[in-house]
C-alpha cells in the first residue's frame, strides 16, 4: 500500500472541504482499504467520516426509516425499531459480508461505492429511498448511475439514506459462493397501489424490473409472475454465473420475496 | 495404571494453540533480518528478453536484487521430482530443469524471475516494481486434455508428455471384457483444487559466517527431507552445515511437502548477503505458486455379468503435473493412483494407463489422499452408474463385489491385510436409515425439491511406505521413520520423532502412545520434532503414515528402554534378566516379587556405580545413559477402509444443493485418541465435500488464474455443512504392533464420490463435474424436466 494522508473530519463540512480530486472518503473501509493494499486504488488524502457524530444512528417515524450514513451493517442488523418498521432491511443488513464485514462496513459506504452485486443498493430502489447529502437530497431511481458510478459529485458526502415504510416487503439473494456477494438479489416492496421489484447482482446496476413491477402491482401473488421470461441480453455474466442463469434466478428469487411478504 | 490410547485426552498442543502462543515462521525475527520479495512472471509461458534490475536497485532500502543469472552462475540445482517414473515402452520420465529462478523461460503465472532483498518490506516491494522484464510472450498451454497437443512447452519434451504408464495387464482385461454381458463406461473430470493451508508459505534463512552454517525456518511438512534436498540436490550447503526448522505449521495438506524456490533462494541468499532474510507469501502468492491438487481426465470402463459381478476394469487418464515436476507429482498420478483404482473389490482383471502431461499451469502434487480420491472417484461413480443400469440397489452391489477373506490380494498391486468391508457397509445403513430413504425422498418431492442419496465404499493405502518396495517402483528415498526416546536422569521423558505435526496433534498422541508403553504420567514426555538440529532423520508427514510408521518407531524405541530397564534391573536387584518382566512402569523380578521403578531405573543408568545406599551397578556390556532410537521400516502399507453415505436435496429453480445429511463409517484400526480421529475426520470430509460442491480452480486460456482469491475460489464454509454422522468399525492392522491404520485422508477420499453420487441420484442419473454449481445442477434439472415431460 502506498502512504497517504490521514484525517479524521469533525463534521461534514470539514469532510467536504478536505477532499480533493486525489482523495476519498472513508467510512468501513471494506472496499477502500483492500483495494488500496492490492494496489488498485491509490489516494493522497483518506478522510475519516467515522467520527462525525451526526452521521451515525436510525431515526424511525410513522412513514420512514432514516439512518445515517456512517452506521453499520450490524446496528441496523439488530436495531429493534427497523425490525419492527422494516424487517426484511434489518435481515438484508444480516446478511451481508461476514461478521468483521457487518462490524466495519456502513450504510453509506455501500450505498456511494454501488458495487454491482451490493445489497443495500437494491432496498434504496425498493423501498423508494431518499439519499441526504451534505448538499441536497436525492431520489434513489436517480442515484444510482452505473457500474460503481453515482449521482455524488467529488466532496458531495451522504449524510443519511431515508426508507419510506412499506406495506410488505422481502429481500431474497443468490449469494456466490465464494464471496457471498449477490449472484442475483430481489427485493421486492408492496406500497398502497404500487410494487417496486428491485433487482442487484443481475446487471451492472441495481434496477427496478417494470415488468415484474407491473405484474404484482395487478396481482400481489408469485403465480402473476411464474414462468416469465426476462431479457437476458444485458445480464451479467462470470464463472460463477451466465447471463441465462440470472434472468431465472431474478425470477425465481421475486417469487421467493414476494412468498415471503 | 488405566491405558491412554484410546482415551479423549486433551490436547498438549491447545494451550498455545488458543492462547495465540504458537511460534510459527512468520512470527520468528533475527536481528539485522531483510526482507524479500519474489517478481514473479505475470504470463504463463514466456521467454525473457531482459531483465533489468538498474533502477530497482536505486530503490530506497535496497541491499541486493538476485537474479536466474545469479542462481546458475553459483551452480544452485533446481527443484526435483522424487519418484522416477518408467513408460509403458521402458522409457524413463522426461523432467524439464527447474531453476529457482527461471533465467531464460517462465513456466506459469507467478514462476519466480528476481528476489529483491531489502531493509524493509515496503522498500522490497517498491523496488521489485521497479525491476524491468522484457518478456517475449508465447502461447500457452492450459487445458489437461488437449495438453498433448499443444505447442511444445518444455524444449526436448515431446507432446508435453512426461511419461506414459501401465499399470496392469491389457491383454487380460481385454479377454474379460469379451465375456462382459455389460460394460458401463464414465467420463469424468477430477477438478483442480488449490489447497489453502490457513497458514501461508513463509521462510526466514540465516548465515553463521564464523560457523559457516545457513538455519532456515519454513513452513514444511518434513523439514529431514527438505534439507536433504536442498543439499543433495541444491547445492546450499553440506547437510551438517544446513539447519531446516519447521516450528508451529499451520496446515499442510500435502502442500508444505516440497521444498520451494523461495526455500532455497533465501537459503543461498543469506549467504551471499550474509544477513538474515525473510519472506512470508501474501494470499494471492499462495494462490499462484503452492502446489495444486487433483486435476484427473479419465475415461474408464467396467465389465460386468448381468446379475452384478465385475470382470474387468480399465482406466485411462491424463494427469495435469502443472509447469513442473515436482517432489511428489510424478508418484501421485501413478503409484499412489492406479494400484487404488480397481477399490474395495474383487476385480479379476485390471490396468490403469496414466499420461502425465505438462501445462503452463501451477505445478501440481501431493494434495489430501493424493492419487487416491482420484482413483476412489473413478471407481466408486463407475460402481454407481452400474448400480443404476443394472438395476441393483447400490449397497447390495458393492456387497456382492466385497472381498470376504483377508488378508486379500488385489489385482494390481496390494495385499490388504485386513478388513471387514461388509460389517462397514451394514453399519454406514443403520446409521444413515439408508431403509428410511423413500419416505425422506418422497417428503422432498411434496416440497418441489429432488433428494438423492449416494454411497461410496473406499479403502486406500497409506502409512507410507515399505522402503524396499517403493525403491523398487523409482522412489528417490526410503520412506521408513525414525525415533529417539531419551530418559531425563530425573526421570522425565523427550521423544524425538521424524514425523512433523501441522495440525495432526502428534504431541498428544504419541505421548499418549510413549505414556503407555513406559509407563510414565503424559504430563512426563515432551514430543519433539520439526528441527534438524533435534532428533536424527526422518522422513515427516505426509500419506498418512505419522502414526503407522512414526508412531511404530517410537513404540520400538520405548521396547528398547525396557529392554535395557530389565538387564539393569536385574542386575540391581541381583536377578536373571529373563525373571524380570515390566508392567505400568515398574520392573518386578517375578521370583521374589521386588521392584524397581523405571524412574529409579533411569536414574541407576545415569549414576552407574555403588556408594553407600545407592546400588546401581551396569551390567557389563551396558554403556550408561538411557536413550534408544528406532528406524522402523514398514513391511506393508496400511489399509484404512469405509462406507460413507450422503443425502442432497436440490431445488430444481435454483440449483441449490443441500446437504442434508453425511455418514462416515471408517475403520481405521486401533484409534489412539478419538477427539483427534473426529477432528482428521472433519476436516478431511470438509475439503472433499468442498471439492464436490464447491471448490475449483480455473485457468483461462492464457493461463491466468481466474480463482486467484476468495472472492472467486469457494472455501466452504461451516453453514454449508450439515452435522456429520461419524462411526468406526475396527479391525486392527495386522503389520505394526500398535494395529493402526491412519485416519487423516479418509474424508478427502470418500467424500467427492458420495456426495455426488447423491446429486447424480437426485437428478436421475445425469452426469455433471465437479463441483455440482447452482448453474451445472440448473441446467441438469431443466433437462430431467424436458426429459420426464416427454417420456409422459
Amino acid at each position: 500500500m502506498k502512504d497517504f494522508n490521514y484525517h479524521s473530519a469533525k463534521d461534514s463540512k470539514e469532510a467536504s472541504q478536505l477532499a480533493s480530486s486525489s482523495s476519498a472518503f472513508l467510512a468501513g473501509g471494506m472496499t477502500t482499504i483492500p483495494s488500496m493494499k492490492l494496489g488498485l486504488a491509490t489516494y493522497q488524502d483518506l478522510i475519516d467520516i467515522k467520527n462525525i457524530k451526526k452521521l451515525s444512528g436510525i431515526k424511525v417515524s410513522g412513514k420512514s426509516v432514516t439512518i445515517g450514513a456512517a452506521t453499520k451493517h450490524v446496528e441496523v442488523s439488530n436495531s429493534k425499531d427497523v425490525k419492527k418498521a422494516i424487517p426484511s432491511l434489518s435481515s438484508l443488513a444480516e446478511g451481508i459480508g461476514d461478521p468483521q464485514v457487518r462490524n466495519r462496513g456502513t450504510i453509506g459506504g455501500s450505498i456511494a461505492n454501488n458495487d454491482p452485486s451490493a445489497d443495500y443498493p437494491s432496498a434504496c430502489i425498493a423501498l423508494n429511498a431518499t439519499i441526504h447529502t451534505n448538499e441536497r437530497k436525492i431520489e434513489a431511481a436517480k442515484f444510482f448511475k452505473g457500474m460503481f458510478e453515482t449521482a455524488l459529485k467529488k466532496g458531495e458526502l451522504i449524510e443519511a439514506i431515508e426508507f419510506q415504510i412499506p406495506e410488505k416487503s422481502s429481500y431474497q439473494k443468490h449469494p456466490n459462493p465464494a464471496s457471498r456477494y449477490a449472484i442475483v438479489g430481489v427485493y421486492v416492496a408492496k406500497y398502497k397501489g404500487d410494487v417496486n421489484v428491485a433487482v442487484t447482482g443481475a446487471k451492472s446496476c441495481v434496477y427496478n424490473d417494470k415488468e415484474m413491477s407491473k405484474a404484482l402491482s395487478g396481482n400481489f401473488s408469485s403465480s402473476s409472475i411464474n414462468g416469465m421470461d426476462l431479457d437476458s441480453s444485458e445480464m451479467n455474466t462470470d464463472m460463477h454465473a451466465s447471463a441465462e442463469f440470472r434472468a431465472s434466478l431474478v425470477v425465481t428469487q421475486a417469487k421467493k420475496a414476494v412468498d415471503a411478504c | 495404571m488405566a491405558s491412554l490410547v484410546g482415551s479423549r485426552v486433551e490436547r498438549k498442543e491447545d494451550k498455545r494453540f488458543l492462547t495465540g502462543k504458537g511460534r510459527y515462521t512468520a512470527d520468528i525475527n533475527l536481528a539485522n533480518q531483510t526482507y524479500a520479495i519474489f517478481v514473479r512472471s505475470p504470463h504463463a509461458r514466456a521467454s525473457i528478453k531482459k531483465l533489468n534490475i538498474d533502477k530497482a536497485l536505486k530503490s530506497s532500502g535496497v541491499v541486493s536484487i538476485l537474479t536466474g543469472k545469479e542462481i546458475a552462475d553459483d551452480k544452485i540445482g533446481g527443484l526435483i521430482a522424487g519418484w522416477a517414473i518408467r513408460s509403458e515402452d521402458g522409457t524413463e520420465m522426461k523432467c524439464p530443469g527447474n531453476p529457482p529462478l527461471a533465467k531464460d523461460n517462465v513456466n506459469f503465472v507467478g514462476d519466480p524471475v528476481a528476489v529483491v532483498i531489502a531493509e524493509s518490506l515496503a522498500e522490497a516491494k517498491e523496488a521489485a516494481e521497479k525491476v524491468e522484464v522484457d518478456y517475449k510472450v508465447l502461447k500457452a498451454v492450459t487445458s489437461t486434455a488437449d495438453a498433448m497437443n499443444g505447442d511444445t512447452i518444455h524444449e526436448g519434451i515431446d507432446k508435453n508428455l512426461c511419461f506414459d504408464w501401465l499399470l496392469g495387464d491389457r491383454q487380460k482385461v481385454k479377454e474379460a471384457f469379451d465375456k462382459a454381458d455389460k460394460v458401463i463406461s464414465i467420463d469424468i473430470i477430477n477438478n483442480r483444487l488449490i489447497p489453502n493451508a490457513m497458514e501461508p508459505r513463509a521462510c526466514v534463512a540465516d548465515y553463521n559466517a564464523a560457523s559457516e552454517e545457513i538455519t532456515l525456518y519454513t513452513t514444511s511438512q518434513n523439514p529431514h527431507l527438505s534439507r536433504l534436498i536442498m543439499s543433495a540436490f541444491g547445492n546450499v550447503a553440506p547437510e551438517h552445515k544446513l539447519r531446516v526448522v519447521a516450528p508451529d505449521v499451520g496446515g499442510g495438506f500435502g502442500s508444505k511437502i516440497n521444498v520451494y524456490n523461495e526455500d532455497i533462494v533465501c537459503s543461498w541468499a543469506a549467504k551471499k548477503i550474509n544477513r538474515a532474510i525473510k519472506w512470508v507469501a501474501e494470499r494471492s502468492e499462495s494462490f499462484l505458486t503452492d502446489i495444486h491438487g487433483r486435476d484427473h481426465v479419465t475415461h474408464a470402463e467396467l465389465a460386468v455379468t448381468k446379475d452384478g459381478k465385475f470382470l474387468g476394469f480399465k482406466n485411462e487418464t491424463i494427469a495435469n503435473l502443472g509447469a513442473y515436476a515436482r517432489v511428489f507429482g510424478t508418484v501421485t498420478p501413478t503409484y499412489l493412483f492406479g494400484p487404488c483404482a480397481t477399490g474395495v473389490y474383487e476385480i479379476p482383471a485390471a490396468y490403469t494407463n496414466v499420461k502425465a502431461v505438462y501445462t503452463n499451469t501451477a505445478p501440481v502434487d501431493a494434495y489430501r489422499g493424493a492419487g487416491r480420491p482420484e482413483a476412489t472417484y473413478t471407481i466408486e461413480r463407475l460402481v454407481e452408474k452400474a448400480s443404476m443400469e443394472l438395476g441393483i440397489d447400490k449397497t447390495e452391489l458393492r456387497i456382492k463385489n466385497f472381498p470376504t477373506a483377508f488378508p486379500f490380494k488385489q489385482t494390481l498391486v496390494h495385499t490388504v491385510d485386513s478388513g471387514d468391508y461388509v460389517a462397514g457397509m451394514e453399519k454406514a445403513k443403520q446409521m444413515a436409515d439408508y431403509k428410511g430413504f423413500e419416505a425422506r425422498r418422497k417428503e422432498s418431492e411434496a416440497k418441489g425439491k429432488l433428494r438423492g442419496i449416494g454411497v461410496t465404499s473406499y479403502f486406500e493405502a497409506c502409512g507410507i511406505a515399505p522402503s524396499a518396495a517403493v525403491m523398487s517402483l523409482g522412489c528417490g528415498v526410503g520412506l521408513w521413520e525414525s525415533a529417539e526416546v531419551r530418559f531425563n536422569p530425573t526421570g522425565q521423558v523427550t521423544v524425538y520423532t521424524g514425523s512433523h505435526s501441522h495440525g495432526q496433534s502428534h504431541q498428544t498422541t504419541f505421548a499418549q502412545i510413549a505414556a503407555d508403553e513406559l509407563g510414565v504420567p503424559i504430563e512426563n514426555i515432551d514430543i519433539v520434532h520439526g528441527d534438524t538440529d533435534k532428533g536424527t532423520f526422518g522422513m515427516g508427514t505426509y500419506g498418512s503414515r505419522s502414526l503407522a510408521v512414526g508412531g511404530i518407531a517410537i513404540v520400538n524405541a520405548c521396547k528398547k528402554i525396557v529392554e535395557k530397564g530389565k538387564r539393569v534391573t536385574a542386575k540391581m536387584l541381583e536377578a536373571n534378566p529373563e525373571d524380570v518382566e515390566f508392567k505400568d512402569g515398574e520392573f518386578i523380578v517375578s521370583k521374589s516379587n521386588k521392584k524397581k521403578t523405571i524412574g529409579e531405573v533411569a536414574f541407576a543408568c545415569y549414576l552407574p556405580g555403588v556408594r553407600d545406599e545407592m546400588k546401581s551397578p551396569l551390567p557389563e556390556g551396558d554403556e550408561p545413559g538411557l536413550k534408544e532410537t528406532s528406524f522402523y521400516d514398514p513391511s506393508n502399507f496400511s489399509f484404512p477402509a469405509g462406507t460413507h453415505i450422503a443425502e442432497v436435496e436440490i431445488d430444481p429453480e435454483t440449483g441449490q444443493v443441500k446437504l442434508e445429511k453425511y455418514t462416515a463409517c471408517d475403520d481405521f484400526g486401533r484409534i489412539i485418541n478419538p477427539m483427534v480421529v473426529e477432528g482428521q475426520v472433519h476436516g478431511g470430509l470438509a475439503q472433499g465435500i468442498g471439492q464436490a460442491l464447491y471448490e475449483n480452480a480455473e485457468y483461462d486460456e492464457t493461463g491466468q488464474l481466474m480463482t486467484g482469491s476468495y472472492m472467486d475460489y469457494t472455501m466452504p464454509r461451516a453453514d454449508n455443512f450439515p452435522e456429520f454422522n461419524i462411526g468406526y468399525t475396527c479391525t486392527h492392522a495386522t503389520t505394526n504392533p500398535l494395529g493402526v491404520k491412519g485416519c487423516g485422508e479418509a474424508g478427502a477420499i470418500a467424500a467427492p464420490p458420495t456426495v455426488m453420487n447423491a446429486v447424480i441420484d437426485a437428478l436421475g442419473g445425469q452426469e455433471v463435474t465437479m463441483p455440482a454449481t447452482a448453474e451445472k445442477v440448473w441446467k441438469a434439472c431443466k433437462n430431467l424436466k424436458k426429459s420426464n415431460a416427454k417420456a409422459a
